[in-house]
């Protein structure tokens, strides 16, 4: 597969979104929590507190929406900074009760407009960052589609960041990257490319720890075999010292 | 101050990328005698405007200048102390045209990336600063800008050193991929462990500091200060007007706009910088009242 094969597959309307992982790994379990607790609740993400084998876990997705009428409710994934801002408070809420977090990342990027700015987008992201690279508690994030720069990294300063096997992960998208490049946003093949944004690429720059393969129909097997991944890695990283993790994930991320 | 040294640094340019956003309108001080203002179009003599700061006498506008002249501006004569200058990018992820853009951005702008980083003391108080540089690829951060910066950070940590920034940039750097991005990640942890540590970290964002530098670092700052109608936004109003075809408000992401906001402690004028910054860093410096009521520099811990 070509890059941009995986740019258009990990795009594809019929992918499953964060609340299908959510569904079918934490089955019932999960209980929805709402709001940043200072402007609104951001559909773009959803978060909340489910069993992992019985053990208590925060979940967080950008969620594109399944359908045209989910996707103009959710904004398509692009959240706001209070989606940023809600999903930090669950953060620390998972902090407090010593419970791992999980981060699924699917969005074409933090939404450009004009409450984004308002509201401090740029802001809202900073935060995420430094508070995550400090929190007390295992963080796992898995690219499941689109991981759109800052508004994807902003759920991604974690211990270890996971990509599907189609899943793109880039610092702007090849159409941007294109029509400054070459002034033709049409050319998205080739800035594909040049991007460096496949899974593959990203386990060779070691930007992340692990490929999911994808099986050729999304069937339960991929959601199983996701499960235990998560939670053994989770068991793993939850018997380590929280100055340990901290420490680990700090220099994770200085080496780039 | 030397006229000569001060426009070797101040050629304008016509590889300034941001991505092509931010480098209409905002020409650098050139090298004619006269200079027409781009805010109010009055014709200035170019000695005036270096007496005044770089400022327009006439509206205001706080012309662009380049990342030395900023620190000559800034710190006590004399006392900076360069970090790191020789480190430099390369092609990492083999970006087309990226080789022989580096190489005019070195040539532009007479540095070897888009920020400088030392030590030095505004108004005696010893800090750490870290000044962008426009000339340099719009100020763009790679993966040598974010080493600059977390050096200097934890260099800051380990000394017991406040930090200041001033900012300008079109966001992170697109020729260096993924790893760019990475930056936005790695000063935010040594931003968090210098705060951590309770040491002062100071920010002033300057024309136009946008994208992955505004969504890391420059929202940081324990006080973040301003120049006035500096352009501070996480995505450039082009992309914005782009995304909800509708034109922006006239002074929509202005300082002045943030500062309504709440998201700017302050904007401060050019002329009156160097005093704010050594106020700020006097109410925080970590300075022990001998008995005999002399005072001295906190010591390392
Ligand atoms: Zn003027």
């Amino acid at each position: 597969m070509s890059a941009y094969d995986c740019v258009t597959a990990a795009r594809a309307n019929d992918r499953p979104t964060s609340i299908d992982y959510i569904t079918r790994i934490f089955g019932d379990s999960f209980f929805e929590l709402h709001g940043d607790r200072r402007f609104a609740d951001d559909k773009a993400v959803v978060g909340g507190i489910a069993q992992l084998n019985g053990k208590p876990v925060t979940v967080i997705g950008l969620e594109k929406g399944r359908n045209l009428k989910e996707r103009m409710n959710r904004n398509f994934g692009s959240a706001h900074p209070e989606g940023y801002r809600k999903a930090l408070r669950l953060m620390k809420q998972a902090e407090k009760f010593r419970r791992p977090v999980i981060c699924f990342v699917d969005t074409a990027g933090a939404y450009c407009g004009i409450g984004a700015e308002e509201r401090g987008q740029g802001q809202a992201i900073a935060e995420n960052l430094m508070e995550m690279m400090t929190l007390q508690t295992p963080i796992l994030s898995i690219f499941i589609g689109e991981g759109g720069s800052g508004g994807a990294l902003a759920l991604a300063v974690s211990d270890e960041i996971w990509m599907l096997e189609n899943a793109i992960y880039s610092v702007i998208s090849p159409e941007g990257c294109a029509s400054i490049l070459w002034k033709d946003s049409s050319k998205t093949a080739e800035a594909s490319e040049c991007l460096k944004l496949t899974s593959q690429d990203l386990f060779k720059l070691g930007v992340i720890e692990r490929i999911i393969r994808e099986p050729k129909d999304v069937d339960s097997k991929l959601f199983d075999s996701l499960k235990n991944l998560i939670a053994e890695t989770l068991d793993k990283k939850m018997a380590i010292e929280p100055d340990k993790l901290v420490e680990a994930r700090y220099n994770r991320f200085r080496k780039y | 101050m030397n006229t000569k040294d001060i426009f070797n640094f101040l050629k304008p340019k016509n590889e300034l990328e941001n991505q092509g956003e931010f480098a209409e309108n905002h020409p650098y001080i050139p090298e004619e005698l006269w200079i027409k203002c781009p805010v109010c179009k009055n014709v200035i003599l170019s000695s005036d405007l270096m007496d005044n700061h770089k400022v327009c006498p006439k509206c205001n506008y706080h012309f662009r200048i380049a990342a030395r002249q900023r620190i000559e501006m800034t710190v006590d004569e004399g006392t900076f102390v360069e970090m790191d200058e020789h480190m430099t990018s390369t092609n990492i992820i083999d970006f087309p045209d990226y080789t022989r853009k580096l190489k005019n951005a070195k040539i532009n702008s007479g540095e070897n990336e888009s920020v400088i980083t030392g030590t030095a003391k505004i108004g005696g108080n010893t800090t750490v600063i870290a000044v962008m540089n426009s000339q340099f690829m719009m100020g763009s951060m790679g993966t040598v800008t974010g080493e600059k910066i977390t050096r200097a950070f934890e260099y800051a940590t380990k000394h017991r050193l406040p930090v200041i920034i001033f900012t300008v940039s079109g966001g992170a750097r697109m020729q260096e991929g993924i790893l760019s991005l990475m930056q936005m990640a790695k000063t935010s942890g040594a931003v968090k462990l210098h705060s951590d540590a309770g040491l002062l970290y100071i920010t002033v964002l300057t024309d136009p500091t946008t994208g992955g530098v505004t969504a890391s670092f420059a929202m940081e700052g324990d006080i973040i200060l301003s120049e006035p109608h500096a352009l501070i936004g996480f995505a450039g109003p082009r992309v914005i007007e782009q995304t909800i075809r509708q034109k922006l408000p006239k002074d929509f992401q202005s300082a002045e706009f943030l500062l309504e906001k709440g998201f700017v402690d302050a904007v401060v004028e050019r002329k009156d910088m160097k005093q704010t910054l050594s106020r700020l860093l006097e109410l925080h410096s970590e300075t022990i009242i001998e008995e005999d009521g002399e005072t001295k520099e906190g010591e390392e811990k």
